[in-house]
């Protein structure tokens, strides 16, 4: 047996075989010629013959999709024989170059074009470049870079898992994650818990293990062991004992004192609002509105959008719902809003910032909002992200109160915003810490790189202090409040993947967080964990991960203070 | 040489679904068929049954296009070329 020791980023135990995710492609080498004996004439049939394989293989996987993936394999297809790349390959082919560099620079060349043209065409050169991948990977006889269909399901292992690997990704197949790079807040990671998979990332040396060797991985404490024996078996059984057990939550988040905290959930349309309603959340302390926006050219229409949001409504009658207005911009470029040329996008225009360069999407979605929110029964609140200033915060709730929107928040990502609370709360109802943004922005770290995912971790006790100093601004905020009425200052939330830990929420409910959402998968393990703890209890916990001196001491502290988690096997 | 002209009536311009129908039409026929906007040089215009050539354009709804032949029997099949241009496919 061979132990490999990462971060565990989602809990649980299993056993299967390890299934690689093929390397990405190495670049056929600059100036690669032909070889000797190859006609020009010959690689030409061979990349002829390669393209028409990658569209038939693309066609078939059409066939098998639905709605805009289904449009987007297709119109890739096309691509694998498309004569202007194909033409533009024969070409250098005919000068003597390979094949395999032949048609990796004629997709270069083609995808430089469509990035020059921005927007949408600027989307499709990933397309490209995935197809010219698919052809040289035809033409060397390799797998193409994509997660490998097996029958049996297996336990997938990788440098590390981008978006687009993970798109097709079935979880009925894949049993765990486990990856050599990637931090805790990578794509693997979220991925991992949005889908309820044992997920462990940054265990280096992985990638060595042989294909199909039976492993054992556990999610919560970071091991990966090959050649699994008894007592990995006998740890896998107590998980799913202990997994059954934690598999409910009855609707109720408090402490052991009894202090409520409700649990609330994060949701990316209707089909999410219903699990996360079937999962007796309290609420939805989140609505990500991408989903109406994202792979549209276009903006969508008003009776589209109100229709949208009131599917996730209508799941929650009578119940919290607080919805995130666009958030487009960075990692979610929207050609009609973003500019995809910007050096920097996480600190470009993005978020609220798009209403400065494109007014009008923002208020004509509230009024959506607002309609939709008239014919149904939920508490609708609504939230501005990327919010920097009280300005900003003023102008947005002066949009909602236009829109007749009532309770207007925004969320606190930008470290400004959580040193400012007390000035901007004078101007919204409450706010809601976004900490994996607020960690990036706080640490300066980019949250897609594997190397800062130290950096990236939000019990740095940096993002705690801005989690408390958002607070205390709630705090400020009401002794200065004009109104002599309002004793109770007004509701601080988080929304980020930290709420979904249960030892960072028993951390966040002492520092005076009123409310946690996360994916519905976590709220059974972090509604049974506040339960071991009183207000007091999880007061003296903050107040210790606030003053440590790292990360892990935080991390290290609060754990030795929740023997609960260890006995959840959490 | 025979020449057609047509206005893009997608509302997303001559991108995406739009341009994979209207190769996929150029490439189904027997004559070689060019493609530019209007005004600009021939020797500018791309090969209508690429898509990637098409998107390459970057033809915007509304705007006016040149198809041209050198096939002088293809006058049929480049009014059902003109008339795919001329359907809104985004609709």
């Amino acid at each position: 047996m061979h132990s490999f020791v990462g971060v565990g980023v989602f809990r649980g135990r299993v056993i299967g075989p390890v299934r690689h995710m093929p390397p990405a492609l190495a670049e056929p080498p600059v100036g690669e010629r032909l070889e000797g004996s190859t006609a020009p004439e010959t690689a030409a049939a061979a990349l002829k013959s390669a393209g028409a394989t990658v569209k038939e293989l693309l066609q078939e996987r059409a066939s098998r999709a639905e709605g805009a993936g289904k449009e987007v394999l297709e119109a890739t297809a096309l691509m694998a024989t498309d004569p202007m790349l194909i033409k533009a390959a024969i070409k250098l082919v005919n000068t003597g170059t390979s094949a395999e560099r032949a048609i990796w620079e004629a997709g270069e060349a083609v995808a430089d074009t469509l990035k020059g043209l921005g927007g949408y065409m600027a989307e499709r050169s990933h397309d490209v470049l995935d197809v010219r991948s698919r052809i040289v990977a035809v033409l060397r006889g390799v797998p193409a870079p994509e997660i490998p269909d097996f029958a049996e399901p297996f336990i997938l292992v990788a440098e590390d898992l981008a978006p687009a690997d993970t798109a097709t990704l079935d979880p009925s197949k894949v049993i765990a994650l486990v990856t050599a790079g990637g931090g805790p807040q990578s794509h693997t990671a979220i991925i991992a818990r949005n889908l309820g998979l044992p997920a462990v990332v940054a265990a280096a040396g992985v990638t060595g293990i042989a294909d199909g060797t039976q492993v054992f991985v556990d999610g919560a404490t970071g091991v990966v062991s090959t050649d699994p024996g008894a007592a990995e078996h006998a740890a896998v059984a107590e998980w799913q004992e202990k997994a059954s057990l934690l598999s409910v939550f009855d609707g109720s988040g408090r402490l052991a004192d009894g202090t409520l905290i409700p649990l609330l959930a994060n949701v990316g349309g209707a089909k999410d609002a219903q699990e996360a309603a079937a999962a007796n959340a309290q609420g939805v302390g989140l609505l990500r509105t991408e989903f109406c926006f994202l792979g549209n050219s276009t903006e969508p229409g008003h009776a589209d959008q109100v229709a949208a949001y009131k599917g996730v409504f209508d799941a929650f009658p009578g119940k919290k719902v607080v919805v995130r207005t666009l958030d487009a911009g960075a990692d979610k470029p929207l050609p009609f809003l973003t500019d995809a040329t910007e050096p920097n996008p996480a600190l470009g225009v993005r978020g609220y910032r798009t209403d400065l360069t494109t007014p009008g999407v923002l208020a004509r979605q509230l009024a959506a909002i607002a309609d939709a929110a008239a014919s149904s029964s939920a508490e609708v609140w609504v939230m501005a992200p990327m919010v920097s200033t009280a300005a900003e915060a003023a102008d947005f709730a002066a949009l909602c109160t236009a829109a007749g929107l009532r309770v207007p928040g925004v969320m606190v990502e930008v470290p400004s915003a959580a040193l400012t609370a007390r000035h901007i709360l004078d101007h919204v109802e409450f706010a809601s810490l976004g900490t994996n943004d607020l960690t990036q922005y706080a640490m300066a770290a980019d949250r897609q790189l594997g190397p800062l995912a130290a950096l990236n971790d939000p019990w740095q006790p940096a993002v705690l202090a801005l989690v408390q100093a958002t607070v205390e601004g709630a705090v400020s905020q009401v002794k200065h409040s004009a109104s002599l009425e309002t004793t109770s200052p007004k509701p601080v939330g988080v929304c980020g993947e930290a709420a979904a830990d249960p030892a960072l929420a028993v951390v966040l409910a002492g520092l005076g967080v009123s409310t946690l959402s996360m994916t519905q998968r976590a709220l059974p393990a972090v509604a049974a964990v506040l339960r071991t703890v009183t207000l007091p209890q999880a007061r003296a916990l903050a107040d210790r991960a606030v003053a440590a001196a790292s990360a892990a001491e935080a991390r290290e502290l609060v754990r030795a203070g929740l023997p609960a988690l260890a006995e959840l096997g959490l | 040489m025979i020449e057609r002209t047509a206005t893009i009536a997608s509302t997303v311009g001559l991108h995406a679904r739009p341009a994979s129908i209207f190769a996929e039409a150029a490439g189904a026929i027997d004559a070689e068929v060019t493609i530019a906007r209007a005004g600009d040089p021939v020797d500018e215009a791309v090969d209508a049954d690429s898509m990637l050539a098409l998107m390459s354009l970057g033809v915007e709804h509304g705007e006016v296009v040149v198809l041209r032949t050198g096939d002088d029997t293809a006058g049929e099949a480049l009014d059902a070329l003109v008339t795919i241009l001329e359907t809104n496919h985004d609709a």
